[in-house]
């Protein structure tokens, strides 16, 4: 019996509280994430944004999702509802699973896998699944043509994120996030790396349907997309998870290319922050280049979209590719292992 | 596999749509993203102005104008006095023509910012917006000053305006034309050269300039597509041959060229505002002909004539001589014109009213021909709909 203790029950307990300990942060975080973007929205915009609900409108996040938790789900007559219910779990379960095997510090991640980098990018190509489900089961025109995009603009922009991703591997020799992260207490790969760390910037910002990307959910032209038909919790769960994913992908950026943990410099005053408050700060100034970039451009046309990842992106990150493992094979700079 | 035909796929855009203007319904017929056939659907917003308008005196008649195109407002108060005045023979004062110029050009900054910003907002730009709305504040804060109301004004009146400008009123508004064109620069620094917004606006929705006059355009669509014509100078009515400004001119006729043409005459239109501003001559500023204007209100405590002028004004109104008349402005929007028939009583006995909107709404189809989905929402925001006016 005491063996079933110590094997099983208290390995069992402690994974869930490391879950338990990495979802809610990040849950709670996508509230603020969402009164962030407000706010520094509203100020580029000359507006005040939230500022009733709780001191300086910090609260506003939570007085929402109450208030939308009491709507009514509205399911319509002509949708399949199974699938129409399943799609914002869908989403929502691919938004979270991916935080297991992101390293937040030296040691501190629930899954150390040595092929971490290949499942974050497997989840994040799942995403898709949700949107189309969506889109299908709602029997309804718009959320259709919100779908059909959302899978050709994902599938599009994960053909060049995967060629960055190639590039990445090619310097560090590792599937393994912490490893990639180590390999950058030299200088950080955004430097050597810099036009591929732009890519992968803009490509997830399509990943995630954000401007100037936001096509599946434009709101000038579908209204919102595959959510037209979405109310109250179900509609809530796509929410989370889009904010959830723009959180994952800025932690992605930094991991890849930002040093994830590590501070700037490795001198004094840096090395006093402790690590994950760098990786938090890496992703805030990501966060708000999200929320900058929205309030800057105007949103691509449809076929204007596809041109840019299958004649821009593609061959660059590709031409990137090769010219990455030239200099690394000329110089004799492959890493050992 | 045996041949099959595969049906369009029919969109119903609108009347609840963000991207409609307000109540347009378009049934598009698409083939996946490519438009094949837009079907505008009007009539959602049809109020009978026109009938209404004839069982009015012509004073009541006038408010009407405010609500037709509710971003122009003052514009087309301005065709339907000029289109009485004409009929009655009545000269306007030298300051009310000044003062109607003045707050014409204020209309059409308030009507081209609008339009510019959510035709930015129409191919996903979301801050121009909202720092237009800061200076249509300062605009429609004119507005309230000199007719105590923010948008609906009734403020141009038979033989002049309603009322003289209240003190300080000038120098705010040279004030605004001061700080004005650097807003202007600062919402053309973030979509003239942008990128996207080029891509999103440039040879889309491309109307030649022989096109653009067969289908009955006027204004900026029909400039943008390079015919300058411009009411303003071809047939100058209050004074706007003393007052000095350009015409801007497209080439292409595209949703750019027609942005480029509203941004140039906002710069045009602070410049008549300042010299409206500094040479604003003095004197009344409606006609001192009681039988039209009424009396002022001191006047009233003093003479009986006055009191039963007022009297008569405001209860029988006054009667137009027999007579029809088609009379134009140049509304921000384009020609916006009146026709008005008077048969010596104190009502139109037809009022019917040109809207530019509606004539360029007919080209919808013909201008969207081949384009996508997001082009279209592009076109719509270019031709500067407003139902209002479209539907009456």
């Amino acid at each position: 019996m005491a063996n079933f203790w110590i094997d099983w029950l208290a390995p069992f307990l402690i994974i869930v509280a490391q879950i338990l300990a990495v979802a809610l942060p990040v849950a709670v975080s996508v509230a603020f994430v969402v009164y962030f973007e407000r706010k520094v929205f509203a100020a580029m915009t000359l507006r005040r944004g939230p500022n009733v609900v709780g001191p300086w409108g910090v609260l506003q996040s939570f007085a929402d999702f109450i208030k939308i938790f009491f709507k009514e789900t509205i399911i319509p007559t002509g949708a399949n509802k199974v699938v129409f219910l399943a799609a914002p779990v869908v989403t929502f379960i691919l938004a979270f699973i991916a935080w297991a095997v992101v390293p937040f510090a030296p040691g501190w991640v629930i899954a150390d896998i040595n092929v971490g980098i290949l499942y974050l990018f497997a989840v994040s190509s799942l995403g898709v699944y949700g949107i189309v489900m969506a889109g299908w089961a709602s029997n309804s025109r718009y959320p259709f043509l919100g779908a059909l995009r959302s899978a050709a603009q994902m599938v599009s922009y994960e053909v060049s994120m995967g060629f960055v991703i190639v590039t990445v591997l090619l310097v560090v020799g590792s599937l393994n996030l912490s490893d990639i992260v180590k390999a950058q207490e030299t200088f950080w790969f955004a430097l050597p790396l810099f036009p591929m760390f732009i890519i992968f910037f803009i490509s997830a910002l399509a990943e995630t349907n954000r401007h100037p990307f936001d096509l599946p959910e434009a709101e000038s032209e579908l209204v919102a997309g595959y959510q037209v038909e979405y109310s109250a919790i179900a509609f809530v769960l796509f929410f989370l998870a889009e904010y959830a994913n723009m959180i994952l992908m800025s932690a992605m950026t930094a991991i890849l290319f930002l040093g994830g943990w590590l501070p700037p410099f490795d001198i004094a005053p840096f090395t006093w922050v402790p690590g994950p408050i760098w990786f938090i700060l890496k992703i805030v100034f990501l966060l708000f280049v999200f929320v900058w970039v929205r309030a800057t451009f105007p949103r691509y046309r449809y076929d204007q979209l596809m041109r840019l990842g299958w004649k821009v992106f593609l061959p660059f990150s590709l031409l990137w590719v090769v010219l990455t493992a030239g200099v690394l094979v000329f110089f004799d700079l492959l890493p050992q292992g | 596999m045996a041949e099959q035909t595969i049906s369009s796929y029919t969109l119903n855009f609108g009347p609840q749509h963000p991207a409609a203007h307000g109540v347009l319904r378009l049934v598009l017929e698409m083939e996946g993203e490519v438009v094949r056939r837009t079907d505008p659907h009007i009539g959602l917003l049809h109020r009978g102005t026109e009938k209404l308008i004839e069982y009015k005196t012509y004073l009541q008649a006038l408010p009407y104008f405010d609500r037709l195109d509710y971003v122009s407002m003052m514009c087309q108060e301005h065709a339907f006095v000029l289109a009485i005045e004409k009929l009655l023979d009545l000269e306007v004062p030298a300051r009310g023509k000044k003062v109607r110029i003045l707050f014409s050009e204020i209309t059409r900054i308030l009507n081209h910012l609008l339009n510019v910003t959510t035709q930015a907002m129409d191919v996903g730009a979301m801050t121009p917006t909202l720092w237009a709305f800061e200076e249509r504040e300062k605009l429609m804060e004119f507005y309230e000053r000199v007719s105590g109301s923010r948008m609906h004004a009734a403020y141009f009146r038979v033989g002049g305006v309603h009322q003289d400008l209240p003190a300080g009123l000038l120098e705010d508004i040279a004030q605004f034309c001061e700080t004005f064109p650097k807003v202007i620069a600062d919402i053309e620094g973030l979509l003239t050269e942008n990128r996207i917004f080029k891509q999103r606006n440039v040879d889309v929705g491309v109307v030649p300039a022989e096109d653009a006059m067969d289908w009955g355009f006027s204004g900026v669509m029909l400039r943008g597509s390079g015919v300058a014509w411009d009411l303003r100078k071809s047939q100058p009515y209050d004074g706007y041959e003393h007052v000095d400004f350009d015409i801007p001119v497209g080439k292409n006729g595209d949703c750019y060229d027609r942005y480029l043409c509203r941004i140039e005459e906002m710069r045009q239109s602070v410049g008549i505002i300042q010299q409206c501003v500094a040479d604003m001559p003095g004197g009344p500023v409606s006609a001192e002909n009681n039988k039209y204007v009424p009396p002022s209100r001191g006047e009233m405590k003093s003479s009986m004539e006055a009191l039963i002028h007022h009297f008569k004004l405001y209860t029988e109104g006054f009667h137009v001589p027999a007579g029809e008349t088609y009379t134009a402005v140049e509304a921000p929007k384009g020609e916006f014109g009146v026709y008005l028939v008077a048969d010596g009583t104190n009502q139109p006995y037809r009022c019917k009213i040109r809207a530019p909107g509606y004539a360029h709404l007919q080209a919808l189809d013909y201008m969207c021909q081949g384009h996508m989905l997001a082009d279209a929402v592009a076109i719509i925001g270019s031709q500067d709909i407003v139902f209002g006016e479209i539907d009456r």
